[in-house]
């Protein structure tokens, strides 16, 4: 025990400044420089939203529509469900952005801009995992429900709506709350294709300051706050919703 | 005239067949309680008639029109068939009001002040106009059977299937809902019951059957079949459920 911790020393004097110095300078909002540096790299967080929440919003709707073929007794259709699931699951995200940004346009002729090219890969990856959560959820209902519902007469989609949905979607808030955080993250990749987010622009950054560890230290901490915003607001929404039905 | 007619039913799940030939005429206004051990078939018979069940060989015919797959028809023998279910299936993110009104609303084409009016008037009728605006969970087990004996009123069938709607019920609560379905028999409703409460089913029932491994084996008047069942299985069971 005391071994493992004495290997420790060496690093903790390469951080505190053995071999580098810290120079927090580049980012101390009390001089004009550093207050400048920080405000350029908090402007990547309208990307970094702005893709995210436009990208969930997507996802959860492809998601939606792809889980409920998966539910259907018929063959095709949850074949269907399966191999989208699979084939979109199965791709990195970082080659669903590349792909999609400078191979669409040669398949299709379609020129995406950097913004609309991040949130359809982002999107579509996401939708293969949201697809399973709506499946999951969806079957977690109990049979008696469909049954009532069948006894009133109501119809597949009314059903739906009015009785599965509504009790599915508070079973998965967790799991769709877990999903904007990861969403919020993976964003951070569609800097490779130019994207002016968070990301991307610590690293314009580290390139004339020379200060990687402090930038990127303020970078963690960016997507730290942005992640336990969305936390506590999901944590919000479901007390929300729990409270509107016990 | 008969409303409901069964002929030569069957039913399997796997190799198990839950329903051997049954045939079966109900007539209009009549009161029907059916009886049976469990695994008999009595659920599946009644599950049949709004096809919540899907039979595979024979016909039902509720009311001229005959049981298939074809939306339509489904439609308009669901719309005139209520079922009250034993864990009483109320949508618990509805409030009680919700709950009566989405039939009403999205099936019939109700306005929402007309749903609620229609709402509150069997709420009154089950007698539990004061718990309108809670949720299921809120309520003890024999108010929330009612709210669903309710929300089977509010589409305004002609036929109301009960299955062994009390038996999921506290002994205390048991009453209070046998009570609400006396009531709605003396309204000339059409009923078809599951249920082991022979008390209710001898004031109740203009017949009674009993089933026993898929098939009707008795079916007689309540004065006649509690004091003299013709055959054994059913002078067993009876004998078991009184003597309990």
């Amino acid at each position: 025990m005391m071994k493992r911790l004495l290997a420790l020393v060496p690093v903790l004097l390469l951080l505190t400044g053995c071999s580098n110095s810290w120079g927090w300078y580049v980012v101390d909002p009390t001089t004009t420089s550093g207050w400048n540096n920080l405000k350029f790299m908090a402007s990547g967080a309208y990307y970094t939203i702005g893709m995210s929440v436009t990208a969930i919003m997507i996802s959860v709707v492809a998601g939606l529509l792809v889980a409920m073929p998966g539910l259907s007794e018929k063959r095709g259709w949850w074949l269907f469900n399966r191999t989208y699931v699979e084939i979109v699951r199965s791709v990195p995200v970082l080659v669903l952005i590349l792909w999609v940004y400078y191979g669409l346009p040669a398949l299709s002729g379609i020129t995406l801009t950097v913004f609309w090219a991040g949130v359809l890969a982002l999107a579509l990856s996401d939708s293969a995992f949201q697809a399973e959560i709506f499946r999951a959820g969806i079957q977690s209902i109990s049979k008696g429900q469909y049954e009532a519902a069948q006894s009133i007469s109501l119809n597949y989609r009314d059903t739906m709506r009015y009785v599965i949905l509504p009790q599915a979607i508070r079973r998965i808030l967790p799991a769709l709350g877990n999903q904007l955080v990861y969403m919020l993250k993976m964003s951070s990749l569609v800097s490779v294709i130019g994207m002016q987010e968070l990301t991307r622009k610590a690293n314009e950054l580290v390139v004339s300051e020379y200060r990687p560890l402090e930038i990127y230290t303020i970078l963690v901490l960016e997507y730290l706050v942005l992640i336990l915003i969305v936390s506590a607001g999901v944590r919000w929404l479901e007390r929300r919703m729990k409270a509107s039905d016990t | 005239m008969s409303i409901i007619s069964m002929r030569n039913v069957s039913k399997f799940f796997g190799d198990f067949q839950a329903l051997k030939d049954v045939s079966l005429d109900v007539a209009l206004g009549e009161r029907v309680v059916i009886c049976g051990p469990s695994g008999s078939g009595k659920s599946t018979l009644i599950r049949c008639i709004n096809r919540l069940e899907a039979h595979e060989s024979g016909e039902i015919i509720v009311d001229g029109t005959a049981l298939t797959d074809k939306p339509d028809d489904l439609e308009k023998i669901r719309g005139m068939v209520g079922m009250v279910f034993q864990q009483f299936n109320l949508f618990p993110h509805l409030t009680v009001m919700d709950n009566l009104c989405l039939g009403p609303r999205r099936v019939l084409g109700l306005s929402e002040q007309e749903a609620r009016a229609r709402a509150m008037k069997h709420l009154e009728r089950v007698q539990i106009p004061d718990q309108a605006e809670k949720f299921p969970r809120q309520l003890s087990g024999g108010q929330q059977q009612r709210v669903a004996i309710a929300r089977s009123l509010c589409m305004e069938p002609r036929i109301m299937l009960f299955d062994e709607p009390t038996s999921a019920l506290d002994p205390e609560m048991i009453a209070e809902v046998l009570e609400v379905m006396t009531e709605l028999a003396s309204s000339g409703i059409t009923m078809i019951v599951v249920t082991h409460e022979m008390g209710f089913a001898r004031r109740v029932a203009d017949r009674i059957i009993f089933m026993d491994k898929g098939e009707i084996v008795e079916v007689g008047a309540p004065e006649d079949v509690f004091v003299a069942p013709k055959s054994k299985r059913f002078g067993t069971f009876l004998k078991q459920i009184l003597n309990h």
